[in-house]
């Protein structure tokens, strides 16, 4: 690093202990969306020079793009210049005073998680100063990191502590104009989480968003780039399965991981936003642009996800096989019930020789949901002996609810080897009786054949995520039958 | 223990059951033979509290209480238990997990805590183990695969660990081969006491010559037809149901 930019650091993290933070609970932006509005965030956040251009870059490419083509998804037009693209962290002030005044609903939700009492305040945004002991988690959790040379921090943090790192990698998987939300997110990113881990290293913990403080409003265009060097390994949990309260109805992500040679990166989300009531109204926009680039030899990337919430998901994550012998990893669970649709699946590139994947995917619709699984398997020239293997099942509760499935297969290589599966299965009441007659509630039987259905993907989550996992998909559920 | 007057039930609009009439005491087997047809399994769902029956007449009445106040569920926390004709398969779920999951649904019902890994370990071992069940269909998913002899042993080995009151067996025998037979009915006799009844839906007499029943009765278009002792079996075995389908009618 040079001196001045050495400078500049040491100013603005000065800045940032002294009075940054009140000066900017004060500001929260006018609806509209410009370069000057960039500006002024890049200015609040204190950026480097070449982050602002790489925003405004972004922001002039946007203005070119139309929305995507939403093939099964019914989405109501966004007024883009209707939304604050700035909004101060929400002060305590803003939340709920008590449990009180909090959604009784949510309440339920989080007593049947079975989630701990103090930690069901800090979720539901109460205003309660040490609502439970996250600092001292956090501190030595902070130090068994630092030991192993690992940097785990917010986004806006990374920018200020390791410029050079996020500027060597940033936008080099997604670029700028990757796709209409992504050069969105590309301009407006309010926060997010930056994660590398050294050469060699093997990260001595999961790393996980819930114990990274101030993570819980991380805000609507949230980026997050994980960088995993020669032989590391990283696994990574995104996410929180109880409900958050969230003001914000469009989401509109940006994730980028990186695994360089003989690299693996393991990225586990469960998703779970409000998904709006029985006729679709409120509930979350969730467009999400998720790529990981095998780049180096050996290197392997594994995305699990469990998709229960918002109104409408949009994501595909994805992975760029470049190294030879990469290897590429989509097994996910998606949940539609009532008025909810997904539109979800994955994109495996092979580029690079002897590269493979795995995609298992599982879609579940109830009431009126809608599942959508999209899957593109490109194997470009060059990709000798690459080998593809894709597993899409949906299981359908009901009458009115429904499942589609788009493979896609591009195949430049004859070495090739691409086979797909694919089955579609309903809940029976033979199933649903068979279960009764043991003594098992309807609503523990159901839960128990969607888990039964999702076996293969909640093995492949860490284990008190899986529990955690396997309790919503029973929850979100309730009431879906009879 | 139950007690069952003038039972109408259909399905669709259509009328299965035409007016049952069966008590059943502590301690006792009932065997219930009758053409394809004519109502058995329906009989039976209808006591386990099966969807898609309408009760349109009559009353059951188990251990006291009205039956059809129970839902399912509730009604095999009661001590209800239903070996299946077609045992159902449910992909992906684990035998040992579904066993453990009814056997501490019954526990709550009678406020006891769950059962821990090793009792329960202990205990479907030694159940296996009557039953000549192979350690590994515990780990198997419930039923997925299994041959129809094999489910019909799991049947039995659901029924050894709920303990229920009243076991409703939908001809347990079909399917088994000889051996298998024998293994099962000694596996009901083995949890045959003065607590514990049974109704035992068959259309072979050769089963009750292992599980030997109080009573016999017939049931045919809908109607217990008549009842008698354990001879009712032979006799039917010999002349078939025509004769008394032409005295009832
Ligand atoms: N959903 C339905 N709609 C119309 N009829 C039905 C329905 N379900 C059952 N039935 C009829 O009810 C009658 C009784 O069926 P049930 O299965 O109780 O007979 P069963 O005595 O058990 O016969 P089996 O000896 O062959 O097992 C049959 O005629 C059957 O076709
Ligand atoms: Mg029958």
């Amino acid at each position: 690093m040079s001196s001045t930019a050495q400078e500049l650091d040491h100013l603005i993290g000065k800045e940032y202990k002294e009075g940054f933070v009140t000066d900017i609970e004060a500001e929260t932006f006018d609806p509209g969306l410009d370069e000057d509005v960039i500006r002024r965030l890049s200015a609040i956040k204190q950026e480097p020079e070449w982050l602002l251009e790489w925003r405004l870059e972004a922001f002039r490419h946007w203005q070119t793009m139309v929305g995507p083509d939403w093939a099964k998804l019914d989405v109501p037009p966004i007024d883009y210049q209707a939304l604050s693209y700035y909004s101060a962290p929400k002060s305590k002030k803003d939340g709920p005073k008590s449990l009180d005044e909090v959604d009784p609903k949510l309440l339920e939700t989080y007593e049947k998680l079975g989630i701990p009492l103090e930690e069901r305040a800090a979720l539901a945004g109460v205003a309660v100063d040490a609502v439970f002991d996250s600092v001292s988690v956090a501190t030595t959790f902070k130090d068994k990191l630092n030991e192993a040379g690992v940097i785990f921090c917010s986004f806006s943090e990374a920018v200020r502590e390791h410029p050079e790192l996020v500027r060597q990698y940033l936008g080099t998987v997604v670029p700028q104009g990757d796709n209409f939300f992504a050069a969105l997110n590309s301009a407006v990113f309010s926060d997010g989480s930056f994660i590398y881990i050294p050469k060699g290293t093997r990260c001595p913990m999961e790393l996980s968003t819930y114990f990274r403080i101030n993570a819980a409003n991380t805000g609507q265009f949230e980026r997050t780039l994980i960088v995993a060097d020669e032989g590391s390994y990283v696994s990574y949990l995104e996410g929180c399965t109880a409900p958050r309260r969230d003001e914000n109805q469009l989401h509109a992500a940006v994730v980028e991981l990186v695994a360089l040679d003989n690299a693996q990166i393991k990225y586990s989300t469960v998703q779970n936003w409000y998904p709006g009531d029985e006729n679709g109204k409120g509930g979350i926009y969730n467009f999400v642009t998720k790529r990981a680039e095998c780049r180096g030899v050996n290197s392997k990337v594994s995305w699990t996800q469990v998709e229960t919430g918002s109104a409408i998901t949009w994501k595909y994550p994805s992975c760029v096989l470049k190294g030879d012998n990469s290897v590429g990893e989509f097994y996910s669970v998606a949940l539609s019930t009532l008025k909810q649709q997904a539109d979800t699946g994955t994109k495996m590139i092979h580029i690079g020789k002897n590269t493979s994947s795995t995609i298992i995917s599982k879609g579940i619709s109830a009431m009126r949901g809608s599942n959508a699984y999209r899957g593109l398997v490109k194997v470009t020239k060059g990709a000798d002996n690459a080998r593809n293997y894709t597993q899409c099942d949906s299981l359908l509760m009901g009458d009115r609810c429904a499942a589609h499935t788009f493979p896609y297969m591009e195949v430049a290589n004859p070495t090739a080897q691409v086979e797909h599966e694919a089955t579609t299965s309903k809940i029976s009441d033979d199933q649903l009786f068979y279960c009764t007659s043991r003594g098992i509630s309807e609503e523990d039987a159901v839960s128990m054949i969607v888990n039964g259905f999702c076996k293969e993907v909640i093995k492949e989550l860490p284990m008190e995520f899986a529990v955690e996992a396997q309790k919503l998909l029973g929850v979100s559920l309730e009431g879906s039958v009879g | 223990m139950l007690s069952i007057k003038d039972l109408r039930a259909s399905v669709d609009g259509k009328e299965i059951l035409k007016g049952i009439n069966l008590e059943i005491k502590p301690g006792e087997v009932h065997a219930i033979m009758g053409p394809n047809g004519s109502g058995k399994s329906t009989l039976s769902h209808v006591l386990s509290g099966r969807d898609g029956y309408e009760v349109t007449g009559g009353s059951v009445t188990y251990n006291g209480g009205d039956l059809f106040e129970l839902e399912a569920h509730e009604r095999a926390r009661a001590g209800v238990f239903l070996a299946f004709q077609y045992p159902v398969e449910i992909p992906g779920v684990n035998n040992m997990y579904f066993l453990k999951a009814a056997v501490n649904a019954k526990r709550e019902q009678e406020g006891k805590p769950e059962m821990d890994s090793m009792e329960f370990l202990t205990l479907v071992r030694e159940k296996m183990g009557l039953l000549k069940m192979k350690p590994d269909f515990l780990h198997r998913n419930v039923n997925e695969g299994f041959s129809g002899g094999e489910k019909k042993r799991n049947e039995i080995l659901q029924m050894a660990m709920l303990e229920p009151n009243l076991c409703l067996l939908d001809e347990t025998d079909s399917g088994l081969d000889i051996d298998a037979l024998q293994i099962v009915a000694e596996g009901v006799n083995a949890l045959r006491s003065p607590e514990r009844s049974f109704v035992v839906v068959t259309h072979y007499q050769r089963l009750l010559d292992y599980i030997v029943p109080d009573f016999v009765h017939v049931l045919a278009h809908g109607r217990i037809v008549k009842s008698g002792g354990r001879e009712l079996a032979l006799e039917l075995e010999e002349k078939g149901y025509g004769w008394i389908e032409e005295q009832a009618a």
